[in-house]
């Protein structure tokens, strides 16, 4: 038997590794919040930027602490700039990137998740050949697909509108949505879907009954990487549309690049900021499912 | 009421083949249970039998219809799988009604059945539950609830208890006995466990390497199995083999095996073989709880008792038997003993072998050799 006695009432080594560890922290928080500040700078400069007055931007220059506050670049930029030709703001080119950003995501998150489910429960012979071709276009850079597509949405009679953006995005975001879903869904067991096989479920209603119940999670991320890929989307926007049908990426460079006099920093920014809100806004709503959803394993 | 009869039936996965010709049936009301070692091919069989399954050649028919080609939603079949299957979104209730509501049952209908299993299987409380807030044997309950819901012709069981702990796996054996008693339904049921097969089938169909090696009811599957594959799959501790050769003491037919001190014992038969091997040579084969301390008072009250003496080597209590590891020759078997007359560590034990139980096998085809009255 040993019998130990503690005779001091502090212990030097554990007071050295508090402090060690204390020290650690602070060192670990400054450097992260450095990087913090680093990233969230130019988002303060161009919201500063949004509310302060042009003469004043001009004369004490773009990175600086505003010393005055307007509201007129908002309205200006949202419903009376010329950019391109026509003097209404960037509302059309806001409104043409929702028709045309919401129908895209909405039906290629769809017709991933469809995909998603037969290469994962009804596998037939070639369905893991089909699903590698598929899952190709992941790596496919767009500008590869410009000339083709040119091509097709000049044959089907949609160059220049919304739907053949529709269209085109639809398409570019198949292989993303199936690889996805698809990878999501093989985590759910087989014999689930057998067991409903033999419930007498066809199947459609073992997709909307057992299998989307199932999916919000990776539904989710779809939609939040869909959304935000196809709003921010720039080379097919410029390339396929022009003047009223063009989508906001479009539009907010016409406006940086548009112009003959003074460079309209204050409203420049508040239409950044107005084509930030909706990604913005998605990631708000969606960023913590998004995350589980990347890492979330199978389904028990 | 239905029967299940499958002919000639094989599956072949590429140039692999997992079933080569099954012949196996269920008459009416029957419990009959598929068992064998994993990769043995139960599983396919069943699965088979279900419709999720390509036949690649052979019949199966269910009350004589030929169903290779229905889909499983139209063979009338239930199914409790080893997962449980319970679909995770929906409650215990939506469980059950799944398949009623995918076949148009109407809700009145629906609800009867309900109330019917929820007090046959009692989970009343549980309904509204979704699999999620369930336990393992509450789960396993439900499952079973989803197949009984649909008054199917035939019920078909993968390996149903083998997720739950050993406690509750007794538990719900009995349940499931229980309950074919009571509903009397035609049962497929899979497992690789012998002793939830040899309680719960009226027959048993042990396979092995993708064919049935023997189907018969479980005292004679455990009795006279057909080859030592049998013998040894039925019944832990299993069979104990021991090579030796046919000859006859005074007058009667007898085995010879060879003892620890290298001398020859002759085991009388008490049965004599209907066939006699070319060269002589058998394996006997005798169960653990067919050997016994020899006590010269029980010759008299015993028929067909051979003897030997066998050193032991290891004595392993389990409370209500004593195992105990003995030497014959330079083979080791295995012996359960009562507790009061257990051998000891080191003895040379003189050991009694109840030949009426012992079986004889052909080492060179493994089939068993059958014996005659005595």
């Amino acid at each position: 038997m040993v019998d130990a006695t503690l005779d001091l009432a502090v212990d030097p080594h554990a007071r050295a590794a508090g402090l060690r560890h204390a020290l650690g922290r602070t060192a670990i928080y400054a450097f992260l919040g450095f990087f913090a500040i680093i990233y969230l700078l130019p988002l303060f400069v161009v919201v500063a930027n949004s509310f302060r007055d042009l003469p004043e931007i001009t004369q004490n220059g773009l990175i600086a602490l505003p010393r005055s506050f307007s509201l007129k670049a908002w309205d200006q930029a949202w419903s009376h700039y010329c950019v391109a030709g026509t003097c209404e703001g960037i509302q059309r080119s806001f409104y043409n990137s929702l028709i045309m950003t919401i129908p895209a995501t909405i039906i290629s998150t769809l017709l991933g998740a469809i995909n998603g489910y037969v290469l994962s429960k009804w596998r037939f012979p070639g369905s893991e050949t089909l699903f590698a071709c598929m899952t190709l276009g992941v790596f496919m850079p767009g500008q590869i697909a410009l000339l083709p597509w040119a091509f097709i949405l000049g044959l089907i009679g949609l160059s220049n509108t919304i739907y053949g953006l529709i269209f085109v995005h639809v398409i570019q975001g198949l292989s993303f949505t199936t690889l996805f879903c698809r990878n999501y869904y093989v985590s759910i067991p087989d014999d689930l879907i057998k067991a409903a096989r033999i419930d007498g479920a066809g199947f459609w209603r073992i997709f909307w009954k057992i299998v989307v119940p199932l999916s919000p999670p990776i539904l989710i991320v779809t939609v939040i990487w869909q959304f935000t890929g196809i709003w921010n989307e720039y080379l097919f926007g410029v390339v396929f549309t022009g003047g009223r049908q063009q989508p906001i990426t479009a539009a907010l460079v016409a406006l940086q690049t548009g112009q003959m006099n003074a460079h309209p920093y204050d409203i420049a920014s508040c239409a950044v900021l107005i084509g930030a809100i909706p990604p913005l806004l998605i990631y708000f709503f969606g960023g913590k499912y998004f995350v589980r959803g990347l890492t979330q394993g199978a389904i028990k | 009421m239905a029967t299940l009869t499958i002919s000639r039936l094989f599956k072949r996965f590429g140039s692999v083949e997992v079933l080569k010709g099954i012949d196996l049936e269920a008459k009416t009301g029957e419990f009959v249970a598929l068992v064998g070692p994993s990769g043995c091919g139960k599983s396919t069989l069943l699965a088979m039998i279900a419709g999720l399954e390509g036949v690649s050649e052979g019949e199966i028919r269910i009350d004589g219809t030929l169903v290779n080609s229905v889909a499983p939603k139209d063979r009338d079949i239930a199914m409790v799988f080893q997962s449980y299957a319970l679909y995770p979104t929906m409650t215990a209730r939506q469980n059950m009604t799944f398949g009623m509501e995918s076949r148009g049952v109407a809700k009145a209908e629906q609800d009867a059945a309900i109330k019917r299993v929820a007090a046959l299987l009692q989970i009343e409380a549980l309904l509204n539950r979704k699999p999620g807030q369930l336990s393992g044997g509450q789960r396993q309950r439900v499952a079973m609830g989803r197949a009984l819901v649909r008054d199917p012709k035939l019920f078909l069981f993968d390996e149903p208890l083998s997720n739950l702990d050993a406690k509750l796996r007794v538990d719900m054996r009995t349940e499931i006995k229980k309950l074919h008693l009571r509903v009397g339904k035609t049962t497929i049921y899979v497992t690789h466990d012998q002793i939830e097969a040899m309680t719960l089938a009226s027959r048993i169909a042990v396979m092995h390497q993708g064919s049935i090696q023997q189907f018969d009811e479980p005292q004679a599957v455990y009795d006279r199995p057909a080859n030592m594959f049998v013998a040894g799959f039925m019944g832990s501790p299993s069979m104990n083999f021991i090579p030796g050769e046919l000859a006859k003491a005074d007058g009667r037919p007898a085995v010879a095996i060879e003892t620890t001190g290298g001398e020859k014992v002759a085991l009388p038969l008490a049965r004599p073989p209907q066939t006699w091997p070319a060269n002589g040579k058998v394996v006997l084969g005798v169960r653990p709880e067919h050997l016994f301390r020899y006590d010269p008072g029980l010759k008299s009250q015993k028929a067909g008792l051979a003897m030997l003496t066998a050193p032991v080597e290891v004595v392993e209590p389990t409370g209500a038997e004593t195992h105990a590891v003995l030497k014959i020759g330079d083979k080791e078997i295995v012996g359960r003993f009562d507790p009061d007359e257990a051998p000891r560590l080191g003895e040379l034990l003189p050991l009694g072998i109840d030949m009426a139980h012992a079986c004889l096998f052909d080492p060179e085809s493994q089939a068993l050799i059958r014996q005659g009255a005595a």
